[in-house]
């Protein structure tokens, strides 16, 4: 059985299943709309949860709170389920598939064995789509792939029962109702304020705040961790900055485009001014993953590499903060 | 970032053929998005987390050998497992798991806990129990 759904790639798993769920259920969306509506852009430093064996960064926000803002703004139902076991799991899935419904499914990355070896690491905030099955083989759409693939079903159900953080519990999603008007121009309005106050919040961990902490860490990781473990660190933040489809602050890219979308939209020509701004700070962070790449491959020939980065950042950080107050005035 | 200055570099993913997408403007700065091949410092820090748990494979290996620790660490960093991870798969506390770490426990545990390990692992508890480095 096999529903009528079409695979479009994406640069980010979470905003393309979004994406390409709605355009199957008749609502043309776009990934940068997904991403902008849903707050997508976000920045946090959690020194006290160690990934890989390294303080955790993160450029976005929890998994599924972009699909669920969106669902939110849009005024969109989305149906969410867990299990506890493998079999009710698969039956809701086949039923599902049965249906002619197209599903979302949280997975884990270890065990996606189209994945190269390199990538499968045990990170669980994955994103794909079933669209359905042919005997023992469930159709995959993975939004990051440029064509479909297929999973047996003993290897669906290890990834959807993936363990470790934000476990997936076999998490399966498909919106169920689809308003016929829907205001955009309300949406996007709330999704920048929300993206505004996450990235200025007064909080040291977070956002802008959170890029000039981790700045100031960096400047002294070389004398309190060693060498060794400072690049580790630094390796760290450019792997989490980098994940699939988000080369070199890519999310700032993705963003950049939701402004150039919403000004058409809002027909405020102010947005498409600061699109180019952020175009701008995407390519600063990309230059800071360059500079970042030489320190940990010991290629840097520059002296005291470490205050160099954390300037790097720090002036990124400035230049958002700035950006931030005037997306938050211009809307 | 400019549409020409998508990278095309040589990475982990274009082994396997595959492209990301990303997002990058044309001449007037307006949006369009590129497939990229790769990007170095993307695939530098990724080879420096690969060479990482090499590093602690061999390191465990080792320590297996030298009769030091029991193969279930081996497996878990073969795994890119941690402690939390291998007691969310087994279903086994983590205290138990780190005893577990001694030989001598090793050597005393029941196959029954020793098929977990080895579902864990995806192995067979054969491979787990006569491995000796």
């Amino acid at each position: 059985m096999t529903t009528d759904f079409t695979h479009h790639q994406a640069a980010h798993c979470e905003n393309g299943v979004a994406s390409n769920l709605l355009k199957h259920n008749g609502l043309n969306i776009s990934e940068p709309m997904v991403f902008g509506i849903g707050s997508g852009l976000f920045f946090v430093y959690l020194p006290f949860i160690k990934v890989n064996h390294a303080p955790a960064f993160s450029y976005r926000p929890m998994p599924g709170a972009i699909f669920s803002r969106l669902a939110k703004r849009l005024g969109l139902k989305i149906k969410r389920q867990k299990f506890s076991g493998s079999q009710a799991a698969q039956k809701a899935l086949d039923d599902n598939l049965k249906n002619n419904i197209p599903s979302g499914l949280q997975v884990g990355v270890y065990n996606l064995t189209y994945f190269p070896d390199d990538y499968r690491f045990h990170f669980n905030a994955h994103n794909l789509v079933v669209y359905g099955k042919t005997g023992n083989d469930y159709l995959i759409s993975d939004p990051v792939m440029e064509t479909t693939t297929t999973l047996t079903t003993e290897e669906l159900d290890r990834v959807r029962f993936a363990k470790g953080a934000f476990a997936p519990k076999g998490q399966m999603y498909y919106p169920i109702d689809i308003p016929k008007d829907i205001d955009f121009k309300k949406a996007i309005n709330k999704a920048i304020k929300a993206t505004c106050r996450d990235m200025l919040a007064p909080v040291p961990i977070v956002g802008v705040w959170g890029i000039k902490y981790v700045a100031k860490q960096i400047r002294k990781w070389p004398v309190k961790l060693g060498v060794r473990k400072a690049n580790h660190y630094l390796a760290q933040i450019v792997r989490m900055q980098e994940e699939i489809g988000t080369g070199g602050g890519g999310f700032r890219f993705i963003y950049g485009a939701f402004l150039q979308e919403a000004s058409v939209i809002l027909d405020n020509p102010q947005l498409k001014e600061l699109s180019f701004e952020m175009t701008a700070i995407g390519d600063l962070w990309r230059d800071f993953a360059v500079e970042a790449a030489r320190v940990y491959k010991k290629r840097s020939s520059k002296p005291d590499v470490y205050n160099m980065l954390a300037d790097m950042l720090t002036d990124i950080a400035n230049r958002e903060e700035q950006f931030f107050k005037q997306l938050r005035k211009a809307v | 970032m400019k549409k020409s200055e998508v990278p095309q570099d040589k990475s982990n993913i274009s082994s396997v053929n595959m492209r990301e997408l990303c997002y990058a403007t044309d001449d007037n700065g307006n949006y369009t998005t590129e497939l990229s091949s790769g990007w170095e410092p993307k695939t530098i820090a990724l080879s420096n987390a690969i060479e990482d748990i090499k590093e602690r494979t061999e390191a465990a290996r080792q320590q297996v050998i030298n009769g030091e620790l029991s193969p279930i660490v081996y497996f878990m960093e073969l795994s890119k497992m941690d402690l939390g991870i291998l007691a969310g798969y087994t279903g086994i506390w983590q205290w138990r798991i780190k005893r577990h770490f001694k030989p001598k426990v090793f050597a005393g545990l029941s196959n029954k806990v020793l098929q977990k390990y080895a579902t864990a692992f995806l192995i067979t508890a054969e491979e787990l129990k006569n491995f000796k480095g």
